[in-house]
């Protein structure tokens, strides 16, 4: 530890080996951030030193930048789509290619290990050239990722001698039916984390058991659908120690030779924390399930919606250190209130719909509002349901203001308080006043420029907001925008803001990620503007109306606007059907 | 707050207007989900959708074709489609009987949403009408009166019992004519 004492220490007399040994310890890419910034030296080891990178937009910066700056790079984080890509409104053949920072990468002399990628377009030749090009290579993230088949993945199995993670959360893949799972050489036993739980075909069962065999660090699995019963209760034979399973299907009759090994092996299984998976769920099947229950710190129900009623709440009951819960709709809001009387620790919930259609969601305000008496621990919520009240709001934001991530959505977009008939503005007013800590919020409901008044004055913490249907004027937008000092991302759909609140404070988005407007008031006129006067902007028109040609008329409303800051000017693999300004 | 913004004084364009369909969707729908936006007054009690009744035949399937909502990823929502698709399982297979007609039909009870589009479709397979219904004295204004066996055996009128349950314990339907129709739908 070094003294500080009274007098003055000049930085610059510390050898730069003492500097490198004290970044070591600074993980937070904020706070790595903020290091490089105080001068040239520290600028200087730093970038020798660093070692994880997170690119929040692939097209803010270039490869051969990245690999210029951080040499001694091993593992790099990237974004491509934009959020609201998640819900169909930007076109597949949009952008995001991860290929070109795979050649470059491979081009240099980094020694990549890790690779983490969110809404990026991965080709199975990308997959194949990475895992041929970084002898180190141990582990690849995919979520939201489309563009490759399992011949990608066999690539990937057969090539990376070392590696430690395969996890794949949420991807489009195509299964080719080959085998890939039998591409992992004998020698590959250094597996920690294998998640194969969003593909969709059969998987080669012999090849999983041998691969779990020999894998003794395994400490997380997930499997897909068409892993049965009797294969999990096998596997897990074979790997007590693991800390995170995903189940693949799981039915089978309670009488079964299978369903009793399998509940004689999982009271083996002390360490499971995490538990995911049921695409096919038999209820009666859920007791064996109950021994690992009372250890469980983070549950994921939302893919089994044969789970309801009495047995869910069985289960729930069993889950008294639950701090995550990803759970359906059908839990209804009684069995919000089983949650709020049992997982006192809860931190997370997630209540996704099971039915899509706007009068069909079980969940109220009732749920919730019994959710935060009991738990007030919640920091992070992800809300469907059928209606809300201000009321409600406002006990809630009372009860749990520790609320990190808020994001109601209300099946019906403009729906207003039920009991008062009045906009939800009081209701999120409250949220953002009591929840001083609160980054991320999504609104919907019937909502006027006052919510955005009361986001403007309270959420000083606010990093991203998602807003649709809301507002009545630029009001709304520009009290957003020139109140919330740390917002980096803002999105919005279907909102009454135009070139006036786009147009008022430009400088803003360079302090910014992104923004995005959907289906608004902007002109192309307006982009026009912004484009011209902000070049360190990419202003992107995404067209795919029927008629390809852009309209020339600047008086033309714009569907799609996305805008980024960039270091690197504009991308030049952008389809036809966008336009950048 | 209640009275700044009076969208009924607004010069909006129809063409302009913010809607919650996609371009071309119907026109009655288009009106009514618009007044939903621009009535900042009560929403009609009635069901927990909170619509008046003109809307509730037309408002669910346009609001399922717009584009980014709900906001969930599409993984999710594919992967309940076909979950849901799965669930429902093989159609439900009917034998159809008319009086006088050589020869039977099957039909899917499945693909109807409700009574008046199995009517229809009886209505246009066998080209006949049927009357009005009415719980008290059933079809009025036509020769035809449907009917089903149900799980018990019994003839039953169709219409009576709501949708779902009718569909779980029709085992078949007859299209009774004449006199005999009369006398099912007089009371007993």
């Amino acid at each position: 530890m070094l003294w500080v004492s009274r007098k003055t220490i000049k930085m610059n007399y510390f050898p730069d080996e003492v500097l490198e040994h004290m970044f070591f310890f600074i993980t937070s890419h904020k706070d790595r951030n903020s290091v490089s910034l105080v001068c040239k030296s520290w600028y200087k080891i730093e970038r020798y030193s660093r070692q994880r990178v997170f690119i929040g937009n692939c097209y803010s910066i270039s490869p051969e930048r990245l690999i210029a700056r951080f040499p001694g790079l091993k593992s790099l984080t990237l974004k491509g789509k934009p959020h609201f890509a998640d819900f169909n409104l930007v076109p597949h053949e949009w952008g995001g290619f991860v290929y070109p920072w795979i050649e470059a990468l491979a081009k240099s002399r980094i020694g990549l290990e890790e690779l983490r990628l969110k809404r990026m377009v991965v080709s199975d030749e990308s997959l194949e050239f990475l895992s041929k090009s970084f002898v180190n290579f141990k582990s690849l993230v995919l979520v939201s990722c489309e563009g490759f088949t399992t011949d990608g993945l066999a690539a990937i199995a057969a090539n990376c001698r070392f590696l430690r993670e395969l996890d794949l959360q949420e991807n489009e893949v195509d299964d080719q039916r080959g085998h890939w799972l039998s591409c992992f050489p004998e020698s590959c036993t250094s597996l920690v984390t294998l998640n194969f739980a969003c593909l969709k075909g059969e998987i080669n069962l012999g090849a999983l058991e041998r691969l779990v065999v020999r894998s003794p660090n395994l400490k997380s699995l997930r499997l897909n659908h068409a892993v049965p019963l009797d294969t999990l209760q096998k596997l897990l034979m074979q790997a007590p120690q693991l800390v995170d399973l995903g189940t693949g299907s799981y039915v089978d009759d309670p009488s079964s030779e299978a369903y009793s090994k399998l509940k004689s092996v999982f009271q083996r299984c002390k360490s499971i924390r995490s538990l995911s998976g049921f695409f096919e769920v038999a209820p009666h099947c859920m007791s064996a399930i109950y021994p690992i229950c009372r250890n469980l710190t983070f549950l994921n129900l939302s893919y089994a919606p044969g789970l309801h009623g009495n047995e869910l709440t069985k289960l729930i009951q069993h889950c008294r250190k639950l701090q995550r819960l990803w759970i359906l709709d059908c839990i209804g809001d009684k069995g919000l209130g089983v949650v709020a009387s049992t997982c006192k620790e809860l931190q997370e919930l997630r209540v996704f719909p099971s039915d899509l259609g706007p009068g069909n969601a079980a969940m109220t305000e009732e749920g919730l509002v019994l959710l935060s008496e009991g738990c007030p621990k919640l920091n992070s919520l992800l809300y469907f349901c059928q209606q809300m009240t201000n009321a409600a709001l406002i006990t809630v934001a009372k009860n749990c203001p520790n609320f990190i991530r808020f994001r109601l959505c209300i099946l019906d977009p403009v729906k207003c308080d039920p009991v008062t008939n009045q906009p939800l503005d009081e209701g999120f007013g409250a949220i953002v006043h009591f929840c001083k800590g609160l980054k991320r919020l999504s609104l919907t409901g019937l909502l006027t420029d006052q919510v955005f008044n009361y986001i403007g004055m309270y959420a000083e913490q606010l990093e991203m907001l998602s807003i649709a249907f809301a507002g009545d004027s630029d009001e709304g937008m520009l009290y957003v925008l020139n109140g919330c000092k740390k917002l980096r991302k803002l999105e919005i759909m279907k909102s009454r803001f135009g070139n006036a609140a786009l147009l008022e404070d430009m400088g803003k988005y360079e302090a910014m990620r992104s923004l995005w407007m959907s289906s608004c008031e902007v002109t192309l006129g307006g982009c026009k503007t912004l484009a011209e006067k902000m070049p360190r902007l990419s202003v992107e028109i995404i067209n795919e109306s029927e008629q390809m040609e852009f309209s020339h008329d600047d008086r033309q409303k714009v569907d799609k606007m996305y805008l980024y800051r960039t270091l690197v000017g504009h991308r030049k693999d952008s389809p036809a059907f966008v336009c950048i300004l | 707050m209640e009275g700044s913004v009076a969208y009924e004084n607004d010069l909006h364009l129809k063409a302009t207007e913010l809607r919650l369909g996609l371009p071309g969707t119907d026109e009655r729908e288009e009106h009514a989900v618009s007044n939903v936006r621009n009535n900042k007054r009560p929403l009609q009690e009635g069901g927990a959708n909170g619509k008046s009744d003109s809307q509730n035949e037309t408002a669910p399937p346009a609001k399922a074709q717009i584009v980014g909502w709900p906001p969930i990823r599409s993984y999710r929502k594919n992967n309940f489609q076909s979950k849901k698709n799965e669930s429902e399982g093989p159609g439900i297979y009917v034998k159809v009987s008319m009086d006088g007609a050589p020869y039977l039909r099957k039909i899917d009870l499945k693909v109807y949403t409700g009574y008046r589009e199995l009517l229809q479709a009886l209505e246009n397979m066998f080209k006949f009408t049927i009357g009005e219904y009415s719980e008290r004295e059933g079809y009025k204004g036509s020769d035809y009166a449907p009917t089903y066996e149900d799980k018990d055996g019994d003839w039953m009128l169709v219409g009576d019992v709501p949708w779902e349950m009718f569909i779980t314990s029709c085992k078949r339907l007859r299209i009774m004519k004449g006199s005999e129709a009369r006398g099912l739908g007089c009371g007993v």
